[in-house]
């Protein structure tokens, strides 16, 4: 378990991305998906870094089925960039971390 | 600089890793967009010799990366962007970050090929997969397509049968060329069916809204062209090599593989190895993969050592 990533689930979701003031990073997963496992340390790395600035978390599609679902999420890793509640970016796929800081730094220093 | 970069982190790139490492080269692996590389996507794999019961793909490339890692190699989550082989030492580019080598093995694998039609790249993510075992459980109660006709279709066809409620595969042509076993598993499947002679001309939705829609299915007998609706499709037909970051440096072959001596890894240019699916269109198997990773690590060694 990473110190730097929260986890989130149907309960806190509202809580922890739709009402942050911060940019919020969403990576959603599952357990069986090995893709999934390979983007992990990115997810952490860029996690701990952006510690201050952003909320990296992870939802697990097994456990929040419903929110995959809203979001029409298709294939996992997927990832949601929220600011201020809305979806501003998504990736499907392998990405690089220079990418999704790329997309974090593109809210934060505006 | 390091003696020995190696590209790509399937089967192929960390065999050579672990015979560099115990070479005491020190090797540098970028595992690049795939880590762990094509077998991370499969399920179990049943036929890698030592394991009798099978083992499942990503447990598997884990167990690959920790040989490696226990022997010295060290591993980056990181994807090489541009190489230079013209110049000595070789140069490579990972963001604005520039790494030098006296030797190069490249293992950066294959991908699945897809048809190429634009509304495909637009859905892909969105309605089109080519992961059963990542993207089948989005499908659970769904009618989804599969294209191909070889064993990884019969193979991604009765996986999603777990998730879908039919599967329909569609086939160009008007016999399967897949091994009889998985061509039996598929077709003795009560939610599988078969559109042959069949394939897909174009895809319709928004990724923005419901994704994949329908598609349109053109008969190769009669050209006629009927709409399908769908909520999948799965593409499995067959793979291309990982080959673009060396179009202009080594000599690739018609189809993109990278040139090899006979019996050897040895590219175009001298010190610049290759192993695994980026250079064999023929046994694309993941001990095939591990084996030509053995030769390509022994073939760096025997290179550094005359140099």
């Amino acid at each position: 378990m990473s110190e730097f990533t929260i986890d989130v689930n149907e309960e806190n979701f509202d809580s922890v991305v739709m009402n942050s003031d911060k940019p919020v990073l969403v990576d959603f997963w599952a357990e069986w998906c090995g893709p999934c496992k390979m983007l992990t340390p990115t997810i952490e790395a860029l996690a701990e870094e952006y510690k201050d600035t952003s909320s990296i978390v992870k939802i697990n599609v097994d456990d929040s089925p419903a929110i995959a679902t809203k979001y029409g999420i298709r294939s996992i890793p997927s990832i949601l960039l929220f600011n201020n509640g809305d979806v501003v970016e998504q990736r499907v796929g392998a990405v690089s971390k220079d990418e999704l800081a790329g997309m974090l730094d593109k809210i934060i220093k505006g | 600089m390091h003696k020995v970069i190696i590209i790509g982190s399937g089967p192929a790139g960390l065999t050579a890793a672990i015979y560099a490492a115990r070479a005491n080269l020190k090797p540098l692996v970028f595992e690049g967009v795939q880590p762990g590389g094509q077998l991370t996507i499969t399920t179990d794999v049943e036929n890698y010799p030592g394991f009798p019961n099978g083992i499942l793909g990503p447990e598997l490339m884990d167990k690959f990366r920790k040989q490696a890692q226990e022997f010295g190699a060290e591993t980056l989550f990181e994807n090489v962007d541009k190489v230079d082989f013209n110049s000595k030492p070789f140069k490579l580019h990972v963001g604005d970050k520039e790494y030098e080598a006296e030797s190069v093995i490249i293992s950066t694998g294959a991908s699945a090929k897809l048809l190429g039609l634009e509304s495909e790249s637009k859905l892909m993510g969105f309605g089109v997969s080519a992961c059963a075992t990542c993207d089948g459980f989005f499908f659970k109660e769904k009618d989804i397509l599969v294209v191909g006709g070889g064993d990884s279709a019969m193979e991604e066809a009765t996986y999603l049968t777990k998730f879908a409620s039919s599967v329909t595969i569609v086939h160009r042509r008007d016999e399967f060329r897949a091994s009889k076993i998985m061509q039996d598993r598929a077709l003795n499947n009560p939610k599988i069916s078969v559109m042959w002679n069949s394939e897909i001309v174009e895809m319709y939705g928004d990724p923005k809204e419901k994704g994949l829609e329908s598609v349109d299915i053109r008969n190769l007998q009669t050209d006629e062209i009927v709409r399908h609706n769908t909520d999948g499709v799965f593409m499995a037909i067959g793979h291309k090599p990982n080959s673009d970051l060396f179009k202009d440096q080594l000599s690739l072959n018609d189809s993109g593989y990278i040139i090899t001596e006979a019996d050897s890894t040895v590219t175009s240019k001298k010190g610049v190895f290759a192993a695994g699916d980026i250079q064999d269109f023929t046994y694309k198997q993941a001990i095939t993969a591990a084996g030509s990773g053995c030769m390509a690590a022994i073939e760096a060694e025997r290179f550094l050592e005359g140099h």
